[in-house]
């Protein structure tokens, strides 16, 4: 079935869009992540422009994070202070993302820049993840008990100033390093069109030392309000949240989320781990490799006002 | 009332002895419609075929030096838009957009239609002058601090014409006029599912033994109608109330999966 997308402008299958956001819904119930970061790139391989799939992913995303917040948000997993913290900085990055967006999208470099960033972003963050699972299951063969690695009780980041307590996550930390996290979450979440949970949750396990408890929740809620933050400047400024594409994307999206939770209940951390890296990776890899091949056609046109 | 009628009767004279005057210069006459005035496009639509009727009313005696053979050039132009073309360029390996021209006020529709080629119609001298062809049609460009057209085979100018004509929206059909009898004519205007909306301007120019003889305009309108309309209106409009109900939307629907799938 056939359905006009109003603002890519493109018509596209209903069942296929559905299924797209069911495959990328069961991935990101199965490793707890938004998903961002496989529906943008699936949405550019169908045709949609890059532009649009940022934009409207982040309304997909703030959609499946709500459902999992909700979830965390029962079972006290979400640290509120912690959470208001990273938002301050969020907001600014949010900020910040979409006024490069629109800046880059006028110069004609958007597609470029949204490229780049996949590819450095994700074949980093994939390779590190994929070689952090493998170590832990070479470990585990070896006979030795896989445990979280953590060099050194204190780093430079625990003596900055304006430490916070944060007693549901029973950590005393200064809130630079948190805002700082905030802000760089929020500014690559609105130009990729990714929640950013992937890098979030290592960086506050391993960096920021919040205890896996709350990590996974207060992450998610984060990743909501940002996305949200982010559909709304993105719909204001550049008129490019396709609606009709979103809800289409949130419906598969949900439903597969809690399917993919499941499957991830009978598989081993390392191993999901190790999976995830090698997802992550891959995306980077597909990303890197149309950079580099001749496009088909070297011309491209963009209406840029209603000549009045 | 002796001096009002003078007047009166002057007037007619004047009106008649101009209307013999055109007549004199331009024995033909173009009558012309198109078979829909308004094309509302669904959410559905795959594209449609208008289709445009005329007739060259001959009121005067054809002069002797016409052989009666008559050329017809229909060109149908969409609403006005700026647009950039840009050219990708392979740089520290890998291809980027580099250089551009931007086309100021460029029909986004264009099609031109007619009943042989160009080159038989008219001298290229004439088809310059009246625009005749893709390649002749004015597409102006900002080239520095100046607005000009450049030449025909220009690398931007071709890759824009050619775009444009993979999508449908600019075309070139010299035996799509069909002349039904010597006077009667028609012609198919396809409009493709990616059609702009706004106002079509239709020119019906009448050529006879390479010469301009006579020309006329009509117009249609492209209007969308649907939910989808309805949401690209709104996005455009009104962005921010646009995006906070999107937002909304998200959070309505994970919220109804939270308790669709509540498991405690």
């Amino acid at each position: 079935m056939q359905i006009f997308l109003p603002i890519a402008d493109i018509p596209v299958n209903v069942f296929l869009l559905l299924a797209m956001g069911a495959a990328v819904g069961f991935v990101s119930g199965m490793f707890g992540i938004g998903g961002g970061f496989l529906m943008t790139p699936l949405l550019i391989f169908v045709g949609i422009t890059p532009a649009v799939a940022v934009a409207s992913v982040a309304s997909h995303i703030a959609a499946s994070s709500f459902s999992g917040a909700i979830f965390y948000w029962r079972r006290r997993a979400i640290d509120p202070l912690l959470v208001v913290v990273l938002l301050s900085g969020g907001v600014v990055g949010t900020t910040l993302g979409v006024w490069t967006f629109t800046q880059m999208r006028a110069l004609g470099q958007l597609d470029l820049m949204i490229a780049l960033s996949y590819v450095v972003l994700l074949t980093a963050v994939g390779a590190l993840m994929f070689w952090e699972g493998l170590r832990a299951i070479l470990r585990t063969r070896r006979g030795f008990a896989s445990s979280t690695r953590r060099p050194g009780s204190h780093g430079w980041i625990h003596g900055l100033p304006l430490k916070l307590r944060f007693k549901r996550s029973k950590i005393y930390l200064s809130v630079i390093p948190v805002v700082a996290v905030g802000i760089i979450i929020g500014f690559i979440g609105a130009v990729m069109g990714i929640g950013g949970g992937f890098i979030l949750v290592p960086i506050m396990i391993y960096l920021l030392r919040v205890p896996t408890s709350t990590v996974i929740g207060t992450s998610m809620v984060l990743t909501l309000v940002t996305m949200v933050f982010a559909t709304i400047l993105h719909a204001a400024t550049n008129h490019l949240v396709d609606a009709v594409l979103a809800l289409i994307l949130m419906t598969g999206g949900v439903t597969g989320a809690q399917f993919g939770a499941r499957a991830s209940q009978r598989i081993r951390g390392e191993h999901l781990r190790l999976l995830l890296g090698l997802l992550v990776l891959s995306v980077g890899i597909r990303f890197a490799i149309e950079l580099g091949i001749r496009p088909n056609d070297l011309f491209t046109i963009r209406e840029t006002g209603d000549g009045g | 009332m002796t001096a009002r009628m003078a007047l009166a009767t002057l007037a007619v004279v004047l009106a008649s002895s101009a209307g013999l005057a055109v007549r004199a210069a331009h024995a033909e006459r173009l009558i012309v419609s198109v078979s829909n005035q308004r094309v509302t496009v669904t959410p559905n639509y795959s594209g449609e075929e208008l289709v445009l009727f005329g007739s060259v009313e001959n009121d005067a005696p054809t002069p002797a030096t016409r052989t009666g053979e008559y050329d017809l050039v229909v060109t149908v132009k969409g609403p006005p838009a700026d647009m950039v073309t840009r050219r990708k360029e392979r740089r520290f390996g890998i291809w980027l957009n580099t250089d551009y021209r931007q086309f100021l006020k460029v029909p986004t529709y264009l099609a031109l239609f007619s009943n042989r080629p160009f080159d038989a119609i008219a001298s290229p001298e004439v088809q310059r002058r009246q625009q005749l062809g893709l390649k002749n049609v004015l597409l102006t460009q900002r080239v520095g601090p100046d607005y000009a057209d450049v030449v025909p085979n220009d690398a931007f100018r071709s890759a824009f014409v050619r775009l444009r004509s993979e999508h449908g929206l600019y075309r070139e059909q010299t035996s799509a006029v069909t002349f039904l009898t010597p006077t009667l004519f028609r012609t198919g205007i396809p409009l493709p599912a990616n059609v702009p909306i706004g106002t079509y301007d239709v020119g019906i120019q009448l050529f006879s033994a390479g010469a301009l003889i006579t020309q006329t305009e009509t117009s249609f309108d492209i209007v969308k109608v649907g939910f989808e309309q309805f949401v690209a209106t709104a996005a455009r409009q009104n962005g921010l109330l646009y995006g906070l109900v999107t937002a909304f939307m998200a959070l309505m629907t994970g919220w109804m999966a939270s308790i669709v799938f509540r498991k405690d």
